[in-house]
């Protein structure tokens, strides 16, 4: 009896912090979150008006809104993408490249995948504002000086609307790819070095060795990696905040969600609207955190 | 002796030439796209290094002209006049008090979570866990209040209210429980119980067994999830843009955003890539000693 009381007292003890923080720091400000997105608080009353969907209504007529939204969905789609198949290709040589006979990466792979991982330790914001000086406009960037030095005009990375979204992208992707390159080892690294033996016994090139016998068995780990970059895709934020003109422009040209809520709420003070862009923030990672789960039921290759 | 050293050397170039036989095409472009990937990861970096011992007008002149120069002074405008050094100061702060209570609450939930059957164990983690999927900039507004409310409790509220380091570290510890109970729940559970109830059965209390049995046992995936939380608070800038306005408090991510952000004529361009040499450089230095342990605890979530 003593002892289950003990035992009771133990859990309580060390369950009391963690839970405590966690709620008020986390699962109470989501549930007012939901509250908040059916007012019109501004921050000055005391207490907001509620206005049901109203937010919600005039949100679906923002187009700013629906540039975000855009800017997401395409960076939903091409950041994983690009980034995976980017990481894939050097995993694969990094890992199983050599030619001739045996199975083993290339000469000084060790070094190649110390370097592509060095931009992930960086913080997005060291990130943001290095590329920036990188894509200055002039002679005096560290990409225009070259371009035109060979006679060429200087590529507005940052301030053409038609270009600074794809520089946004390109910084994420350059960030991200040493991640999945590691990752990816990690997943060949434990699979069996008689399956690419024997498929190579068999005849096999690279080719065949990359579609055939790597992909297949790496399945697993790449829809990890679509997960984990899907969400990086829906939560940008600082890349864009920082690194764009005027905070996610020219003329809202790589603007995000979480630009859009973050300038709501914080330099209009439009509280309530922003946590209403917020819910339906919330709405889609939930839906796409769904859709994977779902989509990536599929037979596994046991080894 | 000769002889030895002549097949030495004879089976030296025999496999060079071995060697340089396999180097077909296909290597050789193997090698150009690895070395291309290389370049474009170094060269950035290594260029905003070299721009940080610049003068001003070397900076607005040809990107790749050297200085005439070394500027070091640039260096001490970056530590000094754009209190650098201060927000590098606040960042170690923050953190090392957010990581130690990050670890610390966060082995102890997932160790009774792991281990103690309750009724309302399952609830518990899964509320936890839950975290996991809501995007952080859903409780943004509401947060800034609930810390700002947090201002007005009585005694400690002027310790944990908005502009304060303490109610920052709070918040870090709150926002790394979802992945720390998850991860370390998941550790405690493949770890063997045998030991654990023999030192129950010698009679040391369960928060004996935990600290002094339990968290050793746990060290490997301990360090994995302390880096990874060392380098995401190190990293984060969201929350504290938002909980900390007051210049002084700054963490290192806010005031290298805010150099370039606000831009101005007498903007300090030279500052601006030394204050970015002095973000990057203690990285690249924890890195090259740490690089194994860093990749695997970063990557070990994703290989769960």
């Amino acid at each position: 009896m003593f002892n289950t009381y003990r035992r009771g007292l133990f859990i309580l003890s060390f369950l009391a912090a963690p839970v405590t923080l966690y709620l008020v720091y986390v699962i109470s400000p989501y549930m007012q979150a939901f509250y908040i997105a059916m007012t019109d608080w501004r921050g000055v009353t005391a207490t907001p008006n509620f206005i049901g969907f109203d937010n919600f209504i005039r949100l679906f007529s923002d187009g700013i809104f629906w540039k975000a939204v855009t800017h997401n969905a395409a960076l939903l789609v091409l950041l994983p993408l690009l980034t995976i198949v980017i990481a894939l290709f050097f995993a694969f040589l990094l890992n199983v490249g050599r030619e001739g006979q045996g199975v083993a990466g290339v000469a000084g792979s060790r070094f190649y995948r110390v370097v592509f991982f060095f931009p992930q330790v960086l913080a997005v914001t060291v990130v943001a504002v290095l590329f920036q000086q990188v894509f200055r406009p002039d002679d005096s960037g560290m990409l225009n000086a070259p371009l035109m030095a060979i006679g060429m005009d200087p590529v507005g990375f940052l301030s053409d609307p038609d270009i600074a979204f794809w520089s946004v992208l390109g910084v994420m992707v350059w960030q991200a790819v040493g991640f999945y390159v590691v990752l990816f080892s990690a997943g060949l690294a434990s699979i069996p070095r008689d399956m690419f033996e024997a498929a190579q016994i068999d005849g096999a090139g690279r080719f065949s060795l990359f579609f055939r016998v790597t992909l297949p068995l790496l399945w697993d780990t790449v829809q990890v990696a679509w997960v984990y970059l899907g969400i990086l895709a829906l939560d940008v934020f600082a890349i864009v905040w920082v690194m764009t003109d005027q905070h996610g422009g020219p003329d809202f040209s790589t603007t995000v969600m979480a630009t859009e809520i973050y300038r709501n709420a914080f330099q209009y003070f439009r509280f309530g609207y922003a946590s209403a862009l917020g819910v339906v923030m919330f709405f889609f990672t939930i839906g796409f955190a769904i859709l994977s789960l779902r989509l990536s039921r599929r037979e596994r290759i046991e080894y | 002796m000769t002889t030895t050293s002549w097949t030495v050397a004879n089976s030296r170039s025999l496999a060079r030439r071995e060697r340089r036989r396999r180097l077909g095409p296909l290597s050789i472009l193997t090698h150009i796209a690895l070395l291309v990937w290389t370049v474009l990861t170094v060269v950035p970096i290594l260029w905003t290094f070299l721009a940080s011992v610049k003068s001003e007008e070397e900076i607005f002149g040809d990107a790749w002209s050297l200085p005439a120069a070394l500027r070091w002074d640039n260096f001490a405008r970056a530590w000094e006049q754009a209190q650098i050094g201060q927000y590098m100061l606040n960042s170690v702060v923050v953190v090392s008090f957010s990581t130690f209570g990050t670890m610390l609450v966060g082995s102890m939930a997932a160790y009774v979570l792991a281990r103690y059957p309750f009724r309302g164990n399952r609830a518990v983690y899964l509320l936890f866990v839950s975290g996991l999927a809501f995007p952080v900039y859903l409780a943004l507004t509401p947060l800034f209040f609930v810390v700002q409310n947090m201002g007005n409790v009585p005694l400690v509220g002027p310790f944990i209210g908005l502009n304060t380091h303490a109610g920052l570290v709070l918040v870090y510890i709150a926002y790394s429980m979802p992945f720390t109970v998850f991860f370390l729940s998941a550790f405690f559970r493949t770890l063997p119980t045998a030991v654990a109830e023999a030192a129950r059965v010698d009679g040391a209390s369960h928060t004996r067994v935990f600290f002094q049995i339990m968290l050793p046992m746990a060290k490997p995936g301990l360090v994995s999830i302390t880096i990874f939380n060392v380098l995401g608070q190190w990293n984060q800038y969201q929350l504290p843009l938002v909980l900390l306005q007051e210049r002084d408090k700054w963490v290192l991510t806010q005031g290298i955003a805010d150099i370039s952000t606000a831009a101005g004529y007498d903007q300090d361009w030279a500052a601006l890539f030394a204050a970015l040499t002095l973000a990057i450089l203690p990285m690249l230095v924890v890195y090259t000693v740490f690089q194994r342990q860093i990749q695997a605890g970063l990557t070990a979530g994703a290989l769960k």
